[in-house]
């Protein structure tokens, strides 16, 4: 088990960063951090029903003068694809954190194309990919990838390990 | 003088009374429409991110909730980004406002039908995302009143503008996209 907690370090992170819109679909890997964004009144919290919509957002709030960040999982990094060629041309700022499936400790075989794909895609689309191996980890690499999103204006994705996480059946992800 | 609606007078109508609210043009037709009206800084056309026009005006919503947002796009492009509309619904932005410029027609690649020629109704979807208000708007006499709605009743809003399919004459803005998000950002933000 991971003694400490990197969804609070990433959470805090992110509020040093001056992060206020979080986009998001709903992942077992993030829960914990969802639930810290979702209880913070200074954080608008977005639920999308595909990732891709957040690409969009967090153009959309960029323009209006807002820092916003993405939290999904591997499987939603494909549903990026086309909308980060708009980020790219308009060189907007945008700052994903990726949880992992089709790792070490996958239980479903159908993440295991998508995980395996995710670096290439979105290195691909000109994301600047970054990865978390272990937990403490997880704040400086979140801080370090948010400065250069929105101080200079660039993709960056963070991949945040499955081993990180931790989940190795569907029973352990439902009973979270 | 025909009672049928004609994309680039509604839009043109539409940004004539836009005052300071910030426009997103969907990608195609609907980006020349609102470069014929009159190219402005605030205006931030899409080239490509087909389906992200809506989400664009959500996110620019929620970082200015004082100022109107209006998203203007059209059928196909809405199409494809269905499912904003259940995120904008739950989101329910007061300042959020979609006028669906709907030819029925892929215009940009030979003017093939979409679905809403096949009676797919996007203002009903969007009331059932939950939307304040969705409405269709056919006839010139319907215009005033859309237009009312969409700058200045509580959002979300969204008008389908049944308008007749024609090919019309490009009027391109600016495509260079640092240039188009500096210009807004300076523009809204002031130098920064």
């Amino acid at each position: 088990m991971n003694e400490l907690d990197w969804p609070r370090e990433i959470y805090d992170a992110l509020k040093r960063s001056g992060v206020r819109v979080v986009g998001y679909v709903p992942d077992g890997g993030h829960k914990r951090l969802i639930e810290l964004c979702l209880a913070d009144p200074d954080l608008r919290c977005v639920v999308l029903s595909t990732e891709e919509e957040g690409i969009g957002l967090a153009a959309g709030a960029w323009l209006g003068g807002l820092r916003c960040a993405l939290l999904m999982q591997s499987s939603g990094v494909g549903n990026c694809i086309n909308v980060l060629g708009m980020v790219r041309e308009c060189r907007f700022p945008l700052l994903m954190l990726v949880t992992m499936r089709g790792e070490q400790g996958e239980f479903n075989p159908w993440q295991v194309p998508m995980g395996e794909a995710t670096r290439t895609v979105l290195e691909s689309m000109s994301v600047e990919v970054h990865r978390i191996d272990e937990a403490r980890a997880a704040a400086p690499s979140v801080a370090s990838a948010a400065e250069r999103a929105y101080e200079i204006g660039s993709a960056q994705a963070v991949l945040i390990a499955q081993q990180v996480i931790g989940i190795k059946s569907f029973q352990e992800q439902s009973a979270r | 003088m025909s009672m049928l609606l004609h994309r680039r007078e509604v839009v043109k109508a539409l940004l004539a009374e836009r005052r300071d609210a910030l426009v997103v043009a969907g990608l195609g037709s609907t980006a020349w429409d609102c470069t014929a009206a009159g190219d402005s800084p605030l205006t931030f056309p899409l080239w490509g991110a087909m389906g992200a026009a809506a989400m664009v005006g959500l996110g620019l919503a929620i970082a200015q909730p004082a100022r109107r947002v209006l998203v203007v796009t059209g059928d196909g492009e809405m199409l494809m980004g269905l499912g904003s509309l259940a995120t904008i619904g739950v989101q329910a932005p007061r300042n959020l406002a979609i006028a669906v410029i709907d030819n029925e027609r892929y215009g940009e690649t030979g003017m093939q039908a979409t679905h809403t020629a096949h009676g797919v109704d996007l203002a009903a979807v969007a009331l059932g995302c939950g939307f304040a208000s969705a409405s269709v708007a056919r006839e010139q006499k319907q215009l005033e009143a859309a237009r009312a709605k969409l700058l200045a009743t509580d959002g979300p809003v969204l008008v389908q503008f049944k308008v007749v399919a024609e090919k019309l004459p490009l009027v391109l803005p600016p495509h260079d996209g640092v240039v188009l998000r500096d210009r807004f950002r300076r523009a809204l933000l002031g130098a920064r």
